[in-house]
């Protein structure tokens, strides 16, 4: 309905002007088939968040429509204003949530036709200038026109949209003497071009040059000169007069998605094959303070911060944090120090293998003593037998090592969990696969109609969201700071991952059993979604009021 | 590979003809994989009697797709080819410098425009250093040069 509404907008708008004949801004993205979106995903994470579909939390997300119907439909409107809003028609959002709108490639192109006409009223340029003035300046409408009201000229320029353009287009020319510097060929009969900054290519160099650009580079808005060290923007009647027309296609597909790249509100959902734009008034600078997972059409989960998978509770730059942890060898390294000492004198690795603790250090001839670190010389004749407790030299290094040791098994008690959970997800998957199976069977068997086996499919991806935010639980919890907050913290996660392990045992049941266990497994289910919008909520409002200690800065 | 093919066929036939000083060409045997050698002219203590083995690799795409250029070590007794030092070359020969990146890269420029670009990288190069971090790229890199995205933040050497 929203679509409509769209283009509605922009008929009413139309009559007012000449039909253009630009086809930049009339050319809707060509059909992505929009069926495909689930049907492509096989990644696990993927997996996960198409599965879920009409349980509760669905039934909120849902209401988002009726936000979209009510709204101006107006991109620019700010999100304190869609918020206020929102709350009159939906008091039911939990504190975890976010508000957000999902755009279809026509309601995209839609605002953006919006928006140039708008532009192209106050400026009095025509609406094909006019988008390439707003791209130029990365779709911020204010700077453009305060650019163009101060340096009209200057603007222009920089756009490839100086004076001479209209007076003189972009055109093929056969120039005397030419060679052509990229594929050295020369001739008088060489079709030539070169835009205003008078780097001259041959048309067959400057095609390739351009189909490398659009089609393997995936530019558009920004693509420069081919020229060594030259600035100047290819614009889009050069690009026309050079490509083929299934280039340009793909040309102005790009350049639509450059608008939603620019804009700091809009986002591509990451799923594969997946067409939506994603719209939330969540900025960067809050991240810090709230965890924005939104839900895109396609039924893809994934944070509007940084696009990955949905990882509630745990906040973005925590998440980084966590999987640079993982991914790299700052754990190897911890393993060393572990298994290891270190020379006191040269820290040299050492590890000991046999022999007596009477340490000579290979490299720098250091003799210690491996029990307390100290000097060796400070033991006197009690060889092989360390009893210098007290030394200061010793009590240091054993320090350090203790130290160390800790930090280990702190990391690797939450990366157990973590990991556990996400194993778990995956063969949850497994059953899930079989679910179905199990749903027809008990169709075939007992009788039971469509609608009365649904409730496997409700407790399948109850276990995969409930896991999904579990795992994330441990991440978030390896960097908390203990205090009062976490020992509540503590009892929700314990509540919840109990709560799964139940369901979860449940779902492993014989399918004769099943049947005998619905109403069970429904309770569990819903018992499930219960305690993980509790746990969210918990930690969403604490972070929201900057209540959680991080034993790192965010 | 056609569009690549002439374009090398013509660069061959100019270098075969005449190379700037301290280039010389190695070997060219096919339009994949090419071999250089560069001196620094200048006196430099840095690179004084040194002579240092560039390996160009091409895809079909050139020269609108940068090469991929790594210096290549050899031992060999007669012709040692160490690495230069710099605070742009890592040990293993991997060179970082925008020219050879997606976003420095201009099809106007040539297997001896680059020869060049790196003498004079190396003329002006004062310290004897290996870029930070060296050991551990060393060890652990499994990309390709041209699919590292390299950050080009020093303008000085």
């Amino acid at each position: 309905m929203t679509l409509k509404r769209a283009s509605d907008d922009i008929d009413r708008s139309e009559p007012a002007k000449k039909p253009t004949p630009d086809t930049t801004l009339h050319t809707a993205l060509p059909a992505t088939p929009l069926t495909t979106a689930s049907a492509n995903m096989d990644s696990d994470d993927e997996f996960n968040s198409s599965q879920v579909s009409d349980d509760e939390f669905m039934a909120d997300q849902d209401s988002d429509v009726s936000i979209e119907d009510d709204s101006d439909f107006d991109i620019d409107q700010d999100d304190v204003g869609f918020e206020s809003q929102d709350k009159d028609i939906k008091p039911t959002k939990q504190t975890y949530e976010v508000d957000f709108i999902v755009y279809s490639p026509d309601q995209i192109q839609g605002h953006q036709d919006k928006q140039v006409d708008e532009v192209s009223n106050i400026l009095g340029q025509p609406p094909e200038s006019t988008a390439i003035l707003l791209r130029h300046e990365r779709w911020n409408k204010e700077r453009l026109i305060d650019h163009y009201m101060e340096k009209q000229e200057e603007t222009l320029e920089s756009a490839g949209l100086g004076e001479t353009s209209t007076t003189n287009p972009p055109r093929l020319e056969h120039v005397k003497g030419f060679v052509c510097d990229i594929c050295c060929e020369d001739g008088p009969d060489l079709d030539t071009f070169a835009m205003r900054c008078g780097h001259r290519f041959c048309v067959d160099c400057y095609k390739q040059y351009l189909y490398t650009k659009i089609k393997d580079e995936g530019e558009a808005a920004r693509i420069r000169c081919p020229g060594d060290g030259c600035n100047r923007i290819v614009d889009h009647k050069s690009l026309d007069l050079l490509v083929s027309s299934d280039l340009q296609a793909r040309y102005h597909e790009l350049l639509m998605r450059t608008y939603v790249d620019d804009k700091e509100n809009l986002r591509w959902c990451p799923a594969p094959n997946c067409v939506y734009a994603i719209q939330c008034g969540v900025r960067d600078k809050d991240l810090i303070r709230t965890v924005p997972t939104v839900r895109c059409d396609c039924s893809h989960f994934f944070c509007f911060g940084c696009s990955l998978n949905d990882h509630q509770p745990a906040p973005c730059a925590l998440v980084r944090k966590w999987l640079k942890k993982c991914e790299d060898d700052s754990e190897t390294a911890n393993w060393i120090s572990a298994n290891t000492k270190e020379c006191p004198k040269c820290h040299s690795t050492i590890e000991k293998n046999g022999g007596c603790n009477h340490m000579t250090c290979r490299k720098c001839r250091n003799e210690f003593c491996w029990m307390c670190m100290g000097v060796w010389s400070e033991h006197g004749t009690s060889w092989y037998n360390c009893n210098r407790f007290e030394e200061k030299s010793g009590h240091d290094a054993r320090d350090a090592q203790a130290r160390s040791r800790q930090s280990l098994e702190r990391y690797l008690h939450y990366y157990n969990r973590f990991a556990n959970h996400e194993q778990s997800a995956k063969l949850d998957k497994d059953i899930y696969l079989k679910t179905e199976k199990k749903m027809t069977q008990l169709q075939n068997t007992t009788g039971m109609s469509w609608i009365e086996v649904q409730f496997l499919d409700a407790a399948s991806q109850a276990l995969q969201q409930c896991r999904q935010t579990l795992k994330w639980t441990y991440a978030f919890a390896y960097y908390l700071a203990r205090n009062n907050l976490t020992e509540i913290f503590e009892e929700n996660q314990k509540d919840l991952e109990m709560a799964v392990e139940n369901l979860s045992e449940m779902f492993e049941k014989p399918i004769d059993l099943l049947q005998g266990l619905k109403v069970e497994m429904m309770d569990k289910t819903s018992y499930c979604n219960k305690r993980r919008v509790i746990l969210l909520n918990d930690t969403a409002d604490n972070l929201q009021k900057g209540n959680w200690e991080f034993n790192v800065t965010l | 590979m056609a569009f690549a093919s002439r374009r090398l066929g013509k660069e061959l036939t100019k270098m075969h003809d005449k190379l700037p000083p301290g280039i010389a060409l190695v070997k060219a045997d096919d339009f994949k994989e090419w071999l250089m050698d560069i001196r620094v002219i200048d006196t430099n203590p840095l690179y004084d009697n040194e002579t240092y083995r560039l390996k160009f690799s091409f895809t079909g795409s050139y020269p609108i797709e940068a090469p991929e250029v790594t210096f290549q070590l050899s031992t060999a007794a007669d012709t040692p080819r160490p690495i230069p030092w710099h605070p742009h070359i890592y040990s293993n020969g991997i060179i970082c410098l925008d020219l050879l990146d997606r976003q420095g890269w201009s099809p106007v420029h040539n297997v001896e425009s680059i020869c060049v670009s790196l003498q004079s990288m190396l003329t002006s190069n004062t310290k004897k250093e290996r870029p930070p971090g060296d050991e551990n790229f060393v060890k652990y890199n499994t990309q390709r040069p041209r699919d590292i995205n390299f950050v080009f933040h020093d303008n000085q050497v």
